[in-house]
């Protein structure tokens, strides 16, 4: 095991290309053992192969990788040992059932039935371990899924979009497992499309585009240098729209009749005083930005099919 | 345990269950074939239509009068049952249950029959008239001045179910191998359980071992159903050597996996390599002399037919199992050409597949 504080993963420059496809071009990382680590950018990024470079499934055509002070092409079984790998559709043996399917990846690292049974308690799944796992919900194949990625006790974790499909309650539901895993030392990286989840779950999180990582940084700091205005919202009726406007340090307003007053505004604290004087607090809601802001300012809105 | 020998264990099983849950596979590879064997076996059946069934009605002379010998041979060729009813038996020749009734008409045999059937029909005169013709001589006293006497020789061609046993159990094996190669490598493929299993310190030489170890066995299976149902259901008779049936089906069904993994290297799904290696290996089956008999093929397709492995396997096949004082000599040269052409075959999927995931 690696000290806190060690650097787990180190990619300088690496890049890859398919054809004339630049699926990464020239992406430097580097995650702290123990951190909570998230990628994120939309598809086609080039976030899936870089990990696929960093996990040792393909190898680069330029730059260099370490991970967990190794070189993971050449599929070293020590270092298997180590990682454990989650990827986004359930890959799983056919026809087997939920603790079945444990065994077997146990028995992919030379493991015997116990720690397979451990797991499968510690998922939630034992009242399930006799269910094939085609009949699981999208919830209980992630999670067996993860456990199938743990069963081994590695120190480093790839989670590659495990709440994708999942509807909220099964989303917080892993979320609580991935966060234990975490807390028990382990180094997390976590590909996801979900900025809440980001924000809530990674210490520190990259968010990639066209193959390049476009910035790194703890999700706290990267709101706050998106220096984006506070939305206040009003319930209607409260403060006249041309009065609101004329307010120091609000830059808009507007007013639906339906849902009432938007403001927006760089000095929070200084508007809602002056609403605080004008009895306007009644029902009202403050917006600060968040990760998604960051994310799209960053990938642009376009849609992108 | 060590890794090599959890891994290999841990897949094996995995895929014996995965294989045995699998309905349709379990179908297509087992009961599918068995039931082209036991529909040809019941076509084509020989042993029960040889003999006639004879309807005597009254007493008949010439049959009542035969001594010990000539009894026992007219009773090779008829099955004789007595109706005294004359219109019940004139009802069943005539319904086809019997195909032929006799009488007496003073010192005339009559024998009824149809002409449904031309060619039974005609034995049936031929030797019933033999028999009228010989009981005349008898009557004589005279000692024939002709005799005839006949020999059988060994010849090649075969009853036919031993030719169909050997063929179809090819087939069957060439189809669950191929598919079973295939649709593991694209599905595994698919579902990324490749990566995975990759990204695991499993032995790669464990997890194709157990993939080989479990298709070898389900063709062991299929060995067994199908000699036991072909033996008990329709009279096979096994003969000599017939236990080099074993490492020559071992031999197919390497070299059956080698083109399921081309199936799979070529294909872009599961499903598609599925499709793909049925495309191959039905055709194949038609080439190689499964279901019918190729003698009567042109010369070309008989040349083609030889570049099939299956058309080797069954040729090997038929001689160990069939075709009586064929033994290594006859096998070792199948199984050779089986075992080359499944190596080329494995060696070009290694290097498709290489590519197209590199």
């Amino acid at each position: 095991m690696m000290a806190a504080g060690d650097v787990a993963i180190r990619t300088v420059e690496l890049r890859k290309s398919y054809g004339r496809t630049v699926a990464v071009d020239g992406v430097s990382l580097e995650v702290r053992t123990g951190e909570f680590y998230g990628i994120l950018g939309p598809n086609g990024a080039g976030k899936t192969t870089t990990l696929e470079i960093v996990e040792g499934l393909r190898r680069p055509d330029g730059g260099t990788v370490e991970l967990l002070g190794s070189a993971p092409w050449g599929r070293e079984p020590a270092l298997m040992r180590r990682i454990g790998v989650q990827f986004q559709a359930a890959a799983f043996f056919d026809r087997l059932t939920a603790r079945e399917q444990l065994r077997t990846f146990a028995a992919l690292y030379g493991l015997g039935h116990g720690p397979a049974d451990r797991w499968l308690e510690r998922v939630g799944l034992d009242g399930k371990a006799r269910t094939l796992t085609q009949d699981l919900s999208g919830g209980q194949a992630q999670r067996l899924a993860i456990a199938c990625a743990l069963v081994h006790e590695p120190e480093l974790v790839f989670l590659d979009e495990p709440t994708a499909a999942l509807d909220p309650q099964a989303r917080r539901n892993l979320w609580d497992l991935l966060r234990s895993l975490n807390d028990e030392g382990r180094t997390v990286v976590l590909t996801t499309h979900h900025m809440d989840e980001a924000e809530s779950l990674c210490d520190r999180v990259a968010i990639m585009d066209h193959g390049r990582v476009l910035v790194d940084d703890r999700p706290a700091n990267l709101v706050r240098d998106l220096d984006a205005p506070v939305r206040v919202h009003l319930a209607p009726g409260r403060v006249d729209v041309v009065a609101a406007r004329a307010l120091p340090g609000v830059e808009t307003a507007a007013d639906d009749p339906e849902s009432g007053l938007t403001l927006t505004t760089r000095t929070p604290s200084a508007v809602l005083t002056r609403l605080a004087e004008l009895d306007a607090l009644e029902g009202l809601q403050v917006r600060g930005a968040n990760l998604e802001d960051v994310f799209l300012q960053l990938t642009g809105r376009e849609y992108r099919a | 345990m060590s890794t090599w020998g959890s891994s290999f264990r841990g897949v094996g099983v995995a895929l014996v269950k995965g294989f045995w849950r699998d309905r349709s596979a379990v179908f297509f590879s087992v009961v599918f074939p068995l039931m082209f064997l036991v529909l040809f076996g019941t076509l084509f059946d020989s042993t029960t239509s040889s003999r006639m069934t004879l309807l005597q009605v009254g007493d008949v002379a010439v049959l009542d009068d035969l001594d010990e010998g000539a009894r026992g041979a007219f009773e090779q060729s008829f099955n004789v049952t007595r109706e005294d009813d004359r219109a019940a038996a004139l009802d069943e020749v005539r319904e086809g249950d019997a195909d032929v009734a006799v009488e007496m008409d003073g010192s005339t045999m009559v024998a009824h029959y149809t002409e449904t059937d031309q060619v039974r029909a005609a034995m049936v005169q031929g030797t019933l008239s033999a028999f009228v013709n010989s009981a005349n001589l008898a009557a004589t006293g005279e000692p024939p001045r002709f005799s005839f006497r006949a020999e059988s020789v060994e010849d090649d061609s075969l009853e036919v179910i031993q030719y169909f046993t050997p063929g179809l159990l090819g087939w069957a094996v060439a189809m669950s191998a191929a598919i079973g190669a295939a649709a593991t490598l694209q599905g595994w493929r698919q579902t990324r359980l490749l990566h995975r299993i990759q990204l695991a310190p499993a032995p790669a030489s464990a997890v194709v071992s157990a993939r080989v170890v479990v298709t070898v066995l389900t063709a062991l299976v299929q060995l067994t159903i199908f000699l036991a149902v072909a033996m008990l259901g329709f009279g096979l008779r096994l003969e000599g050597s017939w236990y080099l049936a074993v490492p020559l089906l071992v031999a197919g069904t390497l070299s059956f996996m080698a083109i399921g993994l081309l199936a799979g290297a070529v294909s872009k799904t599961a499903e598609g390599a599925v499709n793909t290696a049925n495309f191959v290996v039905l055709p194949m089956a038609f080439l190689s002399g499964s279901f019918f008999v190729l003698d009567g093929a042109p010369q070309w397709l008989q040349t083609v037919s030889w570049v099939m492995p299956l058309r080797h396997l069954n040729e090997g096949m038929l001689d160990v199992l069939a075709r009586r004082g064929q033994g290594l000599t006859a096998m070792l040269p199948q199984a050779g050409y089986v075992l080359g052409f499944g190596a080329v075959v494995g060696a070009l999927a290694v290097v498709l597949f290489r590519r197209a995931n590199g």
